[in-house]
């Protein structure tokens, strides 16, 4: 809502605060300011001037000469080049010395030989917005009314000295669209009277009633419908101030008729239609339009309704859409004498469907959303008779054609002093409190002891329990004068939750190891959920009912393949070596067609490509591989107190020769992780280098980590080290070896790892050389020589047994 | 006899100044001092000395041969010296050649400020609150005050999956879930941090997708002013101790009073610090808690909610939303400071 100062200062003394102060002042009373717009683009030295005299220019076909009075005594010969300057008219002059917007300084000139002292400027060279202006006055010089005083200042006659304040309201504050609301509004903050404007009518000749009738289908669609019956209007441009006005708060002028409607749209928050009377006929119907009817709106397009939208019809033709917008069949124009006046109040959700579905919005429209003020209907009314009777010759008939209304009651709502003292936190006393209501202008009475009854204007229809009443004291109050405590009570201990934990310990392994955390989008493409299906199979993709774009148009079932989009847009910036993770949700759904939550799964995502180094000079960088990444994976899982297994079995979209599927030892039945090398054919479709990535459901690793550390005593005696290298089938895989050693070497046995893999000349083809490291020890003793050689002795009699395994000497 | 010994010590001391390295000192200390050395060989002739003169050429043969032995031991030094210079100059290395480095990888800006406001909210005592991301119309809306045909709504434009299913707006269906799971116990405290989604056209300062952090506090007498003191410790710790906050009028369908809070600081590239609006606040409306099972005349509650991403904005001098999204490894790679 724009709100002109100029305008506002008609019913709240504000001359003593500068624009600046108030918008301030309001911000800090709950309704934003988003901007104070000055009207006076840049303007001074621009007066009045009367064209006395107008003559073709000797030397030159499209300009004149006029002779122009600004009231200074001595007339001024001005050259004129626009076509519609003339003798008789009052126009803008900047004299000599005036300044333009753009810093245009206007001098003394001689145009083609003949002097000219000043220039007649269009509205356009005063910087007023084009948009804004009434038709005749987009081209040629600005030409005003004829009554205009000779040597006025412009930037008076205008309006341009005027500061427009933008209020940003809140869904709830919809009272302030609205001139009186904005005045009640600043009236309560700066602790001033609100002066309400006049509707002392004078009605004249017969009643409405005579001339309409009017009837409400549906009273919950519309509550109140009234009409009042303006003869023997004559159409023409309304009052320069209230053009000036209308041109403030952003909309164009067009007419008499059409300004005074919008005029007090503005003024009172209440919308008002006018119907050529003529066209209209007798019959005034309110009621939901039929199947197959139709209607051109006043923009001249031909709508097709149906029986959600509110009609006005005339002689049960359709005449409006209710609180949308009029019809071009009954619009007023030029030849319109007789006018039906409207004021209704239209149900708010109503009218909010009928815009929405036509996509039609108004200044109307928005205020009837939003629920007009039901004691504005009749006052609007009347002050746009009053006006069209002044600034449009109208005579208003008597009485007014009605149906629904009825008496209009204001809500009293009970408040207590010391709810609401222990609801802030304040100490306001009960004369404080009564100030402030009365600020307000609610009323209030006493009840019981510490008990007020507040009276609440029906222009505010957002306030309906004793809280709203508490917010408008603390706004007043001001907020700044609100203490600051501490909650009293008992203290609670704060923490993480295990999960939260635990994915803390992650995001610090991997960071440690040189992984960059990163967050992709949780919508993506259909494509990208039909690769990475390890987790998803048998599951559908959530798709979105109206995705922005068909990018990002489905939930994602995998973190992988944001992960490699993400590892495109850095290779596309030559960002090629990467170190990625994510933390993340996926969506799965059980049913094609989504009717319940989808089941949101917890993932852990890596990827990496490209090459590590450490930056020294003479260290080489290193291609990732395999190993770098199931060495984060072991890391992750072992800093969490892990055990993993990895088994080769091929996930999907991955090589299937390089990538395994990962198993907590615990619970060897069940798939936790995929991990691997991308799988060539998606590598290409991705437009990658060889790339690594894994996938990991956090889900099931919350239940079994351990994040604390726990000691265990340092070993009292000395271990035993005997390595085993031995001629296996290249098939046969290190991890078996190592489960048939810990099986078959016994309790001393403390660990085993493989320190070689060897295949070449001094094997068999087909074999390779594995090299294993034992280390045996007693936990209570020395080991002796006799022990650990039995204890080894069986471990390699398993491996030869089980593997067919050479022991190489 | 003396007379040798002097002109010993003479011939040895002028060889010896011409000394040209280690092994000829060595050479020459044999020479004169060795078993069969020129000294050795003279004092062997100490037999046919007179009892007076035998003391007498001692300590002279003495002296003749501390005075070798000091310049020996003085050449000695030297070449040591010379030997230790010439290793440390043949040794030293480029020291503004590049050091090799620990890998270093960076949390997410947005986990970073995540966890830092997390640990300030947890040192004062609250408990973390996660929640599903694709959440029921009731959840997201109308349990928080927002029934179907709301204008606030509007406020909000949502990604809907089905009429009852949508992506969560915002996280407040958490605070919804954390009470409906309290039933009814007090004192909630939770701070509800995720991501939340709103249709919106991406620019630089709007995203479809981001992040926000939420908090909650129901119990016996809990007051507006509460949640101004909690805040303001909240903001100083975040943003500095002399960090001051102002509350303004607002409005939320789920909190009355609201208020949005503004932080007074200094952005980058500014001279002055200057008024930024941070985030919303209120007193938990009367119909949430009635909706999620607590009496609003027996408890009150405050809740409030701000975005990740316009502090990381504001703390780090972003200026561009899409960044946190884009994952770029020259943007990641500056927040791995610890």
């Amino acid at each position: 809502m724009k709100v002109s100062t100029q305008w506002l200062s008609e019913y709240v003394g504000i001359e003593d605060v500068t624009p600046e102060q108030l918008a301030e002042k309001i911000t800090r009373a709950g309704i934003e300011i988003d901007e104070i717009e000055q009207r006076n683009q840049g303007v001074t030295g621009v007066v009045v001037g009367y064209v006395k005299h107008k003559e073709k220019h000797p030397d030159a076909d499209k300009l004149n000469v006029c002779t122009v009075d600004v009231g200074s005594g001595e007339d001024l010969q001005i050259v004129c080049g626009a076509k519609n300057v003339d003798a008789g008219q009052k126009v803008p002059v900047a004299v000599v010395g005036a300044v333009l917007p753009g810093d245009f300084k206007i001098k003394n000139a001689k145009l083609r030989g003949v002097a000219s002292q000043g220039m007649i400027c269009s509205a356009k060279e005063l910087g007023m917005n084009d948009k804004l202006l009434p038709k005749d006055q987009q081209e040629g010089i600005l030409v005003l009314p004829e009554n205009t005083e000779i040597g006025l200042p412009i930037v008076q006659v205008l309006g341009l000295d005027d500061a427009v304040l933008e209020f940003d309201l809140t869904p709830n504050r919809s009272d302030c669209l609205s001139m009186i609301g904005a005045a009640y509004e600043t009236a309560a903050i700066l602790g001033r009277d609100v002066k309400l404007p006049s509707i002392d009518l004078i009605e004249a000749g017969g009643t409405a009633s005579e001339h309409v009738g009017v009837s409400i289908e549906d009273g919950e669609l519309c509550s109140h419908y009234a009409i009042r019956y303006i003869s023997g209007v004559k159409i023409g441009p309304s009052p320069q101030w209230m053009q000036n006005r209308l041109m403030a708060a952003g909309i164009r002028p067009t007419n008499n008729v059409v300004d005074i409607t919008n005029y007090v749209m503005l003024e009172c928050g209440q919308p008002l239609h006018a119907f050529d009377a003529d066209k209209l006929g007798k019959e005034i119907g309110v009621r939901p339009a039929r199947e197959g009817e139709t209607l051109t709106t006043l923009d001249g397009q031909e709508r097709k309704l149906d029986p959600s939208m509110l009609l006005i019809t005339g002689d049960d033709r359709p005449a409006a859409l209710a609180g949308v917008m009029g019809g071009l069949e009954t619009e007023v124009t030029e030849t319109t004498v007789n006018i039906a006046l409207e004021s209704a109040k239209f149900s708010g959700s109503s009218v909010r469907k009928t815009s929405r579905k036509l996509g039609l919005r108004s200044e109307a429209s928005l205020r009837f959303e939003k629920e007009v003020d039901p004691s504005a209907v009749i006052a609007a009314l009347d002050r746009a008779a009053l006006l069209l009777s002044r600034h449009a010759g109208g005579s208003v008939a008597h009485g007014i054609a009605e149906q629904g209304g009825g008496k209009i009651q204001e809500k009293t709502i009970p408040l207590s002093l010391t709810k609401l003292n222990a609801y802030l936190g304040t100490d306001i006393s009960m004369l404080e409190l009564k100030a402030i209501f009365a600020r307000l202008n609610f009323k209030c009475a006493d009840s019981a002891q510490g008990m007020l009854d507040v009276q609440v204007p029906t222009r505010r229809g957002d306030i309906t329990r004793d809280v709203d009443l508490i917010e408008e004291a603390a706004r007043i109050h001001g907020y700044d004068n609100i203490p600051t405590t501490v909650i009293e009570g008992p203290t609670t201990p704060g923490s993480y939750t295990k999960s939260q934990a635990v994915r803390h310990a992650i995001r610090r392994t991997l960071t440690r190891g040189g992984f960059h955390e990163a967050i992709t989008y949780s919508f993506t493409r259909p494509e990208n959920t039909r690769n990475f299906t390890s987790f998803s199979a048998g599951t559908h993709a959530v798709p979105l009912a109206m995705p922005m774009s068909e990018e990002r148009s489905v939930l994602r079932t995998s973190l992988v393949p944001l992960l490699l989009e993400s590892a495109q847009y850095n290779l596309n910036r030559k960002n090629a070596d990467l170190s990625l993770f994510e933390i993340g949700k996926v969506f799965h759904a059980s049913e094609q067609k989504v009717t319940v939550q989808p089941v949101e799964l917890t993932m852990l995502g890596l990827l990496l490509t490209g090459s590590r180094a450490d930056g020294a000079i003479g260290s080489a960088a290193r291609k990732v591989d395999f190993f770098d990444l199931k060495g984060a994976v072991e890391s992750v899982l072992e800093d969490l107190g892990l055990e993993a297994e990895f088994r080769a079995d091929s996930p999907d979209g991955f090589h299937p020769g390089r990538s395994a599927s990962l198993y907590l030892a615990s619970a060897p039945d069940k798939r936790i992780g995929a991990l691997g090398q991308l799988h060539p054919q998606l590598q290409r479709d991705y437009d990658l280098d060889d790339t690594y990535a894994a996938e990991i459901l956090l889900d099931e690793l919350y239940a079994g980590a351990a994040p604390e550390i726990e000691y265990r005593d340092l070993p009292r005696y000395p271990s035993a080290q005997r390595d085993i290298a031995v001629v296996v089938d290249l098939a046969v895989e290190a991890g078996a070896l190592i489960r048939v050693v810990r099986e078959s070497a016994g309790e001393l046995l403390e660990d085993v790892r493989v320190f070689d893999v060897y295949t070449g000349d001094r094997v068999e083809e087909g074999k390779k050389s594995v090299a294993l490291a034992l280390t045996y020890r007693h936990p209570e003793r020395t080991l002796t020589d006799e022990e650990v050689a039995a204890a080894h002795q069986s471990a390699v009699s398993r491996l030869e047994q089980t593997f067919a395994a050479e022991l190489r000497k | 006899m003396r007379e040798r010994l002097e002109q010993l010590k003479a011939e040895a001391l002028e060889e010896l100044q011409g000394v040209t390295d280690a092994k000829h000192l060595d050479e020459l200390r044999v020479k004169y001092q060795g078993k069969k050395g020129k000294l050795t060989e003279i004092l062997r002739g100490m037999g046919g000395l007179s009892a007076e003169e035998r003391p007498i050429i001692g300590q002279l043969a003495n002296e003749v041969r501390d005075a070798i032995d000091a310049a020996v031991t003085a050449h000695a030094e030297r070449f040591e010296r010379e030997e230790t210079e010439r290793r440390l100059a043949s040794e030293t290395i480029d020291v503004t050649l590049p050091g090799r480095k620990l890998p270093r990888g960076a949390v997410h800006p947005l986990t970073r400020v995540i966890e830092e406001i997390e640990q300030i909210f947890i040192g004062m005592g609250y408990q973390i609150a996660e929640g599903p991301e694709v959440e029921t119309d009731y959840h997201n809306f109308e349990a928080l005050n927002l029934p179907k045909d709301h204008p606030a709504r509007d406020m909000q434009d949502s990604f809907y999956i089905t009429e009852e299913l949508l992506l969560r707006t915002h996280t407040s269906p958490v605070q919804v879930r954390t009470m409906q799971r309290m039933a009814g116990e007090v004192p909630v405290k939770v701070i509800c941090p995720g991501k939340v989604y709103r249709r919106d056209d991406d620019d630089a300062t709007h995203s479809f997708q981001f992040h926000q952090i939420e908090g909650l506090v129901i119990g016996k007498n809990i007051r507006m002013s509460d949640l101004k003191g909690t805040l303001l410790t909240f903001i100083q710790k975040l943003f500095g101790e002399e960090a001051q906050i102002r509350m303004r009028p607002s409005f939320f369908p789920f909190t009355e009073p609201s208020a949005e809070v503004d932080v007074m600081y200094k952005k980058k590239g500014a001279t002055e610090p200057s008024w930024l609006e941070i985030l919303g606040c209120g007193m938990v409306h009367p119909r949430v808690l009635e909706m999620s099972g607590y009496d609003p005349e027996q408890y009150s509650g405050f809740a409030f909610g701000m975005g990740a991403e316009r502090i990381a904005m504001l703390k780090y001098g972003i200026d561009d939303i899409r960044h946190f999204y884009n994952n770029d490894e020259r943007f990641l790679e500056q927040f791995a400071r610890q």
